[in-house]
């Protein structure tokens, strides 16, 4: 009798079967239109594969084709939960390309939002991930009931509640409404007693702790090679935040931590969120607090018929799941020669099959979700 | 693992449960179609096209400069310059749009046209139970259907909507003392002086 060609063949023992299993693409725990393809020895993955590409858009190639300006909407659909750190990286680039500088204000205008949205990010990572493992509904319910207190502020300054489009080239399209300030304080001075209660209802809770502590380490030596940066690099260990190492905008001047994790597990993951929120309140206050009057507009700035002289740039923010960067090379037209986007989501996913081998498959569905992506930016 | 860390979660969820019978700051849901929130000012769906006076076709502000058609993102403007001139509010000869399309189907709502236009032509509208059975043809809205007047605009946007009237009523005064002066001294020898004069 010749040899069965078919692992799945009954001829032979069962412990040397593997499984193939396709997770997703429609799946809620991928977070979008993500597949793993896992072989699974009994429960243990021994294989993981990420299979992305479902939401491709062709983001850079009409980026190139379209002008400056036209672009900036685009980059909201990059990562469309936090949308204004997509602009802010955007016209960062785009201002160090032709030479722009945004006004003091305006750069307080782009710290504030940016927290803002790293609070709206962090809460409803902290409840997707809790969804992930099974905790349906109530935790992501709160942390999305918080978020909409955001998204009103949002909507009542840049008139879209998820795709801002706020931020332009030399400034904010817009000043802030009467009476913003006074609500966005009102907001941040909640927020916490929030964090109390979501921490309350999940950081102690065993069955959390259970499923998190120890699961997907991610060593420092590996999050460095690999590139990952972001919450994910900071629960491993490695003090790196954009914020403070380039101190661009108006970081420089304001007062915070960054928060460091011990184990690089999962809970780690969880908690960095935690604590980096709890910093960003503090930026927040500052931020509010110091905002200076003046215009919002860089006088040289225009809008249309943007033509930065011939060369390139490389801009980067500290986005909230990492180094958001986008490269922009000008040959003097009115359109980008070449438009590039470093996308974190993308690179902290490439380490997606080191943290999952040896572990059962329910716990690969958790150590993606504490890693935070959002398939628009992968895929872009 | 004494489970004393999930008891404190459940009175938490209990704490949320009982509060959101009496606690408006747990009580978050709107019953839609019911009870709706109040319209926010800088809200943004789809453009719409303004235009003055009673006859919508007559007054609309567009002058066909396709401006918007070009910045778009998503290119879901198209526009077709008529060959007939028409006077805008001060009087002057400008280009309208013979066709004048926005397919919504496509539109982002980022709101760049009317950011872009220079004749504030083409703002911002609130609507938002815009769907259709046709995919098609439905969708694809016209300048019949896109014609909304001024009162509109001022209702939406308010703060907005008061600093571009101002400038226009302002300019319509410039140029109607302008033209005033002008009448008043038909004998000056240069036209743009006279015109100059008029306007302190």
């Amino acid at each position: 009798m010749s040899a069965p060609s078919c692992p799945m063949d009954v001829g032979e023992p069962a412990e040397h079967q593997l499984l193939e299993v396709s997770l997703g693409p429609h799946h809620p725990s991928t977070h979008g239109v993500f597949r793993m393809d896992v072989s699974l020895d009994g429960e243990t993955v021994v294989k993981l594969k990420p299979v992305f590409g479902y939401l491709h858009r062709n983001h850079e190639k009409i980026a190139e084709k379209a002008s400056y300006l036209s672009s900036i909407p685009y980059t909201d659909r990059l990562d469309y939960i936090c949308s204004l750190t997509n602009n802010c990286a955007y016209v960062m680039t785009v201002e160090k390309l032709a030479g722009l500088v945004a006004p003091e204000r305006a750069e307080y205008i782009r710290v504030i939002l940016c927290e803002l949205t790293r609070l709206i990010n962090h809460s409803a990572l902290a409840g997707f991930l809790l969804q992930d493992m099974g905790a349906l509904g109530t935790p992501l319910m709160y942390a999305f009931r918080e978020r909409e207190k955001i998204l009103d502020l949002f909507e009542s300054l840049t008139g879209s509640r998820m795709m801002c489009n706020y931020m332009r080239f030399g400034g904010c399209r817009c000043d802030l409404p009467p009476g913003w300030l006074e609500q966005a304080r009102a907001v941040v001075a909640n927020f916490p007693s929030f964090l109390d209660e979501f921490e309350a209802l999940l950081t102690g809770n065993e069955i959390l702790q259970a499923r998190t502590e120890g699961v997907g380490v991610l060593s420092p030596q590996l999050a460095v090679s690999a590139g990952v940066t972001g919450p994910m690099l900071r629960a491993s260990g490695v003090n790196y935040d954009i914020r403070k190492v380039d101190s661009y905008s108006v970081y420089g001047r304001l007062n915070f931590r960054v928060p460091l994790g011990e184990r690089g597990d999962v809970f780690d993951r969880y908690m960095i969120r935690i604590l980096e929120m709890r910093e960003s309140l503090k930026i927040l206050e500052q931020a509010l607090r110091d905002i200076p009057a003046g215009p919002i507009m860089d006088p040289k700035a225009k809008l249309r018929n943007l033509r930065p002289k011939a060369g390139e740039a490389y801009g980067r923010i500290e986005g909230p799941k990492g180094e958001l960067g986008f490269y922009i090379i000008s040959d003097g037209g009115p359109n980008p020669y070449r438009y590039r986007i470093r996308p974190p989501s993308l690179i902290n996913l490439t380490i997606l099959e080191d943290l999952c081998l040896g572990r059962p498959v329910a716990d690969a569905v958790v150590i993606l979700g504490s890693v935070d992506i959002v398939l628009g930016e992968v895929d872009r | 693992m004494n489970g004393a860390g999930i008891i404190k979660g459940m009175v938490e969820t209990a704490r949320n449960f009982a509060g959101s019978y009496y606690d408006p700051q747990r009580l978050t849901t709107v019953q839609y179609p019911e009870e709706k929130l109040p319209p926010v000012e800088n809200a943004r769906t789809i453009p719409f096209l303004v235009y003055d006076g009673d006859d919508a076709m007559a007054g609309l502000r567009c002058t066909a400069c396709t401006i918007c058609e070009k910045e778009c993102p998503p290119q879901c403007i198209y526009i077709i310059k008529d060959t007939i001139k028409k006077a805008d509010y001060v009087g002057k000869l400008q280009m309208q749009p013979k066709v004048f399309d926005i397919d919504i189907s496509v539109c982002m709502s980022c709101g760049i046209c009317a950011e872009v236009c220079p004749f504030d032509a083409i703002k911002m509208d609130q609507v938002f139970e815009l769907s259709a059975r046709d995919r098609f043809a439905a969708l694809l809205l016209h300048k019949t259907q896109l014609a909304k007047p001024d009162d509109y605009f001022v209702k939406l946007h308010k703060t907005e909507a008061s600093d571009i009237n101002g400038r226009r009523e302002e300019n319509k005064r410039k140029t109607e003392a302008a033209a005033a002066a002008k009448a008043a001294a038909p004998k000056a020898p240069v036209a743009p002086g006279a015109a100059k004069e008029g306007l302190k």
